[in-house]
């Protein structure tokens, strides 16, 4: 329980401020962290949460205020120095090398030294005692890219920590984590906040911050509206306070009319047998007009491979693909696009984000491509686009001029999203596009998803999220193994039986 | 339905802050020009009469042309080469590619009877065929675009020497003389063939949607391919234009001294290119690209090379002063710089 008061913040900001041009990301904020806490920041899309924790990183420099550091003004110029500070930070974007060893990534520029050179034994046996002491026992030989995200994401907090750091920053830890790795996550934030070490953590999931955080700050439009005990401030206090309004989801029982397409006639979509070797076993799948299919299953249960191979992006070796009866070949995404898909990838860094071309480029992208090199959109033709497209989804932007990489995370999620809409696609898929999504905008999504099935979209999602797959899915199909395990439709499908379909053997 | 007070209101804003947001933005592009400025004036300083143009025999003649005529083998080179560091490549070949396409064009005409309008076209083929052969390279075969113009960049003036069978193949013949030593209006005709070449390739890229396909390929090639662009495609073309460009200057070059020259045509252009284009505030990272400033940065390093021919410094200096210039312009290009410059002045400013 939080009984014990905490006498001083080892780690404080006051009236902390940042802008970028006419954008007030962070306006005087105050913001203290104790040891031993799990401090949740939270807050809408672009509300300043990375931006807090970039200036106390020392990636931004701020414009004024202070930062404390066990009561003394630090002002960090790089992550490095803040790092040598105590203030280690673990991103969603893991910052390792992916193609060095475990142990090389934990003592990397820290090596210890044998007759100058780099004394590789017991870099590995300091190594492998380090991980035990989170309960981790793996081969720290292997290269750290073949390790699952979360396994990475703690050899990350491994390193931050055992680089003396007094503060840990997480920022969006969890959201490509499937259940149990959270929960091993979670393992490891309660070790190192045993240990004294004062945690911020940065997510959208308000489940798990109610199960790990000790006290919440909230952020909106860059300032400071609260900061109260987790155990004071039940969600639907938090909610309001997060968005400055309430929540205006429909009862999801309600909200979808699952209409019952007659299959067959309607059907937009058709796989027989489609599978690629060493990657997905061959499935059948077929997507109706107006309908959305949820694909459902762990991490690496081979959702995002089936969207993949759909997709063109990887070509299939097994099986065939009809688009309303006539069978399509797919060899690239642009198959696909000409075929009217479409399709929101699951890594916006690497797949969707061109960071430095304009909000206004990013969204007709897809839209330009499909129309040819020379049938030309024209600049004024971009311009409405984009702003219906501002609008439409709530991007947040002082213009659409502005690089896309310069907006929140949140908000180039939304950017990818109004590029395949802008394309106007009969058929899209989904792969988490509510990852790192606020709750306001969350059910914005969703509302949108409804939509589009309602305007006779033909979708197909894939979400780890179980209660928003049962919310607006037709069908689900249940993945493990990177095979088809079941199929559910209609009442059938509910978060339990989707659960069972997973764990049974 | 929740208010709309989290998105701006893109039409009431947007206008007002144009002028100063687009100089802003568009900083980086002021430096060649007002770089370009600072050496003329240097080169005037040095020597008072680099501005004077006289006129002679029905041409002009003076150091200012001399710049915008010796400047357009490396113009056409530019041209090229930004759209190929636009896609994250670069293309080492462009000085090879002249020598190729200069011998391709000295020898049919001294040795066949083609008409040389048929000539200027087959060197410009052989041009293409170059550039698709480095696109291919990189696009299909997955060859980092360095390495794969390396190789012909080496073996390109082993080619050219075949053609030329180890001569330095001379010719006379009015017609492809005219294209590197005419003149039309009082200027010499490069000056024109660089200008329409610019404006060709500007027209293709700016006014269809080529330039955002492009720059979204060098931005992020992964993402671009998922949008359904075909980025291999992409990075083909931009290579053939470049080869067709360094035939171009590979024509002017030849038709100028009036022979091919396997060994020295068109020797180490591909970097005053490559530094025409970073100069001209292309990054070589792709991406964003500027092909006006790149040809201004041609004429920067033209106007550094005829300052110190016309100085009557020993040409020993030439690389050394070339090189102290273009460091300063990119030293005060760099981001990095400027920020590190403003930390300590601010610091200074507080005291401790
Ligand atoms: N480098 C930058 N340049 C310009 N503007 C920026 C930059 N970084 C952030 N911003 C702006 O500052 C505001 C706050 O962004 P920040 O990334 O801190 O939001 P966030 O709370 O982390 O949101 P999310 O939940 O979407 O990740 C946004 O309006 C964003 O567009
Ligand atoms: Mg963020």
């Amino acid at each position: 329980m939080f009984t014990n008061a905490h006498p001083i913040a080892v780690l404080k900001t006051e009236k902390l401020t940042k802008s970028f041009g006419s954008v007030k990301a962070l306006s005087n904020v105050d913001f203290n962290l104790y040891a031993g806490e799990v401090h949740a920041v939270l807050g809408e899309n672009g509300a300043g949460k990375s931006t807090l924790i970039k200036l106390i990183t020392g990636v931004y420099n701020k414009d004024h205020g202070a930062i404390l550091l066990d009561g003394k003004a630090i002002e960090p110029h790089s992550p490095h120095e803040a790092q040598s500070l105590g203030i280690s930070a673990v991103y969603q974007e893991i910052n390792l090398v992916p193609t060095l060893s475990v142990a090389e990534n934990l003592y990397l520029g820290r090596q210890p030294m044998r007759w100058g050179m780099i004394d590789t034994r017991r870099v590995n046996t300091n190594a492998k005692a380090l991980l035990k002491t989170y309960d981790l026992n793996i081969d720290v030989t292997r290269t750290l890219s073949t390790f699952s995200t979360a396994i990475q994401q703690i050899v990350a907090i491994a390193r931050g920590v055992d680089m003396s750091a007094r503060v840990l920053i997480l920022d969006e830890p969890t959201a490509s984590l499937d259940a149990n790795e959270v929960q091993m996550l979670f393992g490891v934030i309660s070790l190192l906040k045993a240990r004294g070490i004062a945690i911020l953590l940065i997510t959208h999931f308000l489940d798990q911050v109610y199960q790990i955080s000790d006290r919440i700050t909230v952020l909106r439009n860059g300032e400071k509206v609260g900061e109260h005990l987790t155990a004071d401030l039940p969600k639907r206090q938090l909610i309001p306070l997060m968005l400055g309004r309430d929540l205006a989801i429909n009862d999801p029982a309600d909200s979808t009319a699952r209409i019952t397409s007659d299959t067959g006639t309607n059907t937009f979509l058709q796989a027989e047998g489609i599978g690629r070797h060493g990657m997905l076993h061959p499935l059948d799948l077929h997507v109706d007009k107006g309908e959305i299919v949820g694909l459902a299953g762990l991490l690496g249960s081979g959702r995002t491979e089936a969207a993949k191979l759909l997709f063109g992006i990887v070509p299939h070796d097994a099986g065939d693909v009809r688009v309303k009866g006539k069978k399509v070949l797919l060899r690239s995404p642009r198959d696909a696009v000409q075929n009217g898909f479409g399709m929101c990838p699951e890594d916006r860094k690497v797949e969707g984000i061109l960071a430095e071309l304009s909000v206004r480029e990013n969204i007709v992208l897809a839209l330009q491509a499909k129309q040819g090199w020379f049938n030309s959109l024209g600049h004024k033709r971009q311009q409405e686009i984009a702003e219906e497209m501002i609008r439409a989804l709530h991007i947040v932007t002082p213009d659409s001029n502005k690089p896309a990489g310069e907006l929140s995370g949140g908000n180039q999620q939304k950017v990818i999203l109004a590029r395949w809409l802008a394309s106007q696609p009969e058929f899209l898929i989904l792969d988490e596009p509510t990852r790192g999504i606020d709750v306001g905008a969350h059910a914005e999504i969703i509302q949108i998803i409804k939509r589009l099935c309602a305007e006779g979209m033909a979708l197909l999602v894939i979400s780890s999220e179980l209660a928003e797959v049962v919310d607006y899915s037709h069908r689900v199909i249940v993945l493990r193994d990177r095979q088809k395990l079941t199929e559910l439709s209609g009442e059938e499908i509910t978060e339990q039986t989707i659960m069972q379909a997973i764990a049974e053997k | 339905m929740p208010e709309n007070k989290t998105h701006t209101e893109v039409n009431d804003v947007a206008p007002r802050f144009n002028l100063i947001q687009s100089l802003h933005r568009n900083r980086r592009l002021l430096f060649p020009v007002v770089a370009l400025i600072l050496i003329l004036i240097g080169d005037r300083i040095i020597q008072p009469n680099f501005f004077n143009i006289r006129v002679v025999d029905g041409r002009l003649v003076g150091s200012l042309i001399d710049i915008l005529n010796r400047g357009t083998p490396t113009v056409l080179l530019a041209v090229g080469m930004t759209l190929v560091i636009a896609t994250k490549g670069i293309d080492l070949s462009v000085g090879a590619v002249i020598a190729i396409c200069g011998a391709v064009a000295a020898v049919l005409i001294s040795t066949t009877t083609l008409p040389p309008l048929i000539v200027i076209l087959i060197s410009i083929a052989a041009g293409m065929l170059c550039g698709l052969w480095n696109g291919i390279l990189v696009a299909y075969m997955g060859i980092q675009p360095i390495v794969a113009t390396l190789i012909l960049m080496v073996i390109g003036r082993g080619i050219a020497q075949l053609i030329t069978n180890g001569q330095i193949a001379t010719f006379s013949n009015p017609t492809l003389e005219f294209v590197g030593k005419g003149v039309l209006l009082g200027f010499p005709f490069p000056i024109f063939l660089s200008l329409i070449v610019f404006g060709l390739v500007w027209l293709l890229v700016r006014r269809t949607a080529i330039g955002l396909l492009v720059e979204s390929v060098g931005a992020n090639d992964r993402a671009s391919f998922f949008a359904g662009i075909d980025a291999a495609r992409f990075k083909v073309f931009v290579y053939v234009i470049s080869g067709v460009c360094a035939a171009l200057a590979g024509l002017i070059v030849t038709a100028d001294i009036k022979g091919a020259d396997a060994n020295n045509a068109g020797l180490w252009l591909e970097l005053d290119a490559v530094l025409a284009v970073v100069i001209g505030g292309t990054a070589l990272t792709g991406g964003r690209f500027f092909l006006g400033t790149s040809v201004i940065g041609a004429f920067i390093i033209q106007a550094i090379q005829t300052g110190i021919f016309v100085s009557g410094l020993p040409p020993t200096f030439n690389l050394i002063v070339q090189a102290v210039v273009i460091l300063a312009i990119l030293f005060l290009q760099s981001e990095e710089l400027r920020r590190l410059f403003v930390r300590i002045f601010t610091s200074l400013r507080k005291p401790a």
